[in-house]
C-alpha cells in the first residue's frame, strides 16, 4: 500500500494549485545491488488526480521520475473545502489513494 | 501482517509477480498496465519515443517553456517544469534524451487544467530535456540542456 501521500491544494483567484509528494521507491531496474544483481524495477506507472469526481490530471510515469515523486499542477475552479483525491498504481499492481481538502 | 503477501512481494521481479498474480486470478492478463503506454516508455531513442506517442516530428515552439536548473548537482533529483501559453493543451510529456528510456512522464490535461506541470526526474548524465506539448491536436516542443555532475541512474 505504500505510505501516505502529502497533498496540498490551495485556491487563489479561482485557480487551484495542487502539490503532491508521493512516497515511493521508484526503482529503475537499472541499478545493481552490492552483490551485482540488478534491483528489479519498481515504479509508479499511473497517477490520477480528481477534484470531486472530475479528473483534473492523469499522468503516466516511467522509472526516470525521481524517488518519492513530486508533482505540482494547476486547474481552474475548485473552492475551499472541496475534496482532491490522488491515486497511483505501480508496476507491481500496488495502489494507493489519498485525499485532501482545498485550502 | 499478511505473511503470504510478504512472500509474494519478496519473491522476485515485477514481471514474475504480475504473472503470479495473473495465474492466481487476482488480476487478469492484459488488465494490469493496460492503460500505460508501454511502447512509449520502453522506447530508447527520442525518435522512437515520439513515434510511440504519436507525435511524429514536433515543431519547436517559443510558447513552450522548460524550466530546470542549468547545472544539476544530483542527477537523481532534478526539478523540471513544463509550461505553455498555447491554447487547448491536452497532453504534456517530459523527455530526457540521454536516459536509457527517453520518456520520463506524460500528463493528460483535461479541460480546465493549466499547461503548467512541475515534477522531479532522474538524469543519468548531462542531457537535453525536451518538453512535448499537444495543443489543438498538434505537437510542439522545447529544449533545455541540463548539466549533471553526479548521475542518478546506476551506482
Amino acid at each position: 500500500m505504500g505510505n501516505p501521500m502529502k497533498i496540498r491544494a490551495a485556491n487563489k483567484d479561482g485557480v487551484t494549485e495542487v502539490k503532491v509528494l508521493v512516497s515511493h521507491e521508484m526503482e529503475t531496474g537499472q541499478r545493481k545491488d552490492s552483490a551485482g544483481a540488478i534491483v528489479p524495477a519498481w515504479f509508479i506507472t499511473e497517477l490520477t488526480a480528481k477534484h470531486g469526481d472530475k479528473v483534473v490530471l492523469s499522468s503516466e510515469f516511467g522509472p526516470s521520475v525521481s524517488k518519492n515523486p513530486y508533482l505540482a499542477f494547476k486547474f481552474k475552479g475548485g473552492a475551499k473545502g472541496d475534496k482532491i483525491t490522488v491515486s497511483w498504481k505501480d508496476n507491481k499492481g500496488d495502489t494507493r489513494s489519498d485525499e485532501a481538502a482545498i485550502n | 501482517m499478511n505473511n503470504q503477501r510478504r512472500t509474494v512481494l519478496k519473491s522476485g521481479s515485477g514481471a514474475a509477480l504480475l504473472g503470479m498474480l495473473a495465474a492466481a486470478g487476482i488480476i487478469t492478463p492484459g488488465m494490469a498496465l493496460a492503460d500505460w503506454n508501454k511502447a512509449a516508455f520502453d522506447a530508447k531513442s527520442m525518435a522512437d519515443t515520439l513515434k510511440a506517442l504519436g507525435a511524429g516530428s514536433p515543431a519547436d515552439s517559443k510558447d513552450v517553456q522548460v524550466t530546470g536548473p542549468d547545472i544539476a548537482e544530483n542527477g537523481a533529483v532534478v526539478p523540471v517544469g513544463v509550461a505553455s501559453s498555447l491554447l487547448n493543451v491536452t497532453m504534456v510529456a517530459i523527455l530526457i534524451e540521454k536516459n536509457p528510456n527517453a520518456l520520463a512522464a506524460s500528463f493528460v490535461l483535461p479541460e480546465g487544467t493549466e499547461a503548467n506541470v512541475q515534477t522531479r526526474v532522474k538524469m543519468g548524465q548531462t542531457s537535453n530535456i525536451y518538453a512535448l506539448v499537444k495543443s489543438d491536436g498538434k505537437f510542439f516542443m522545447a529544449t533545455k540542456e541540463i548539466k549533471v555532475t553526479l548521475g542518478g541512474c546506476g551506482g
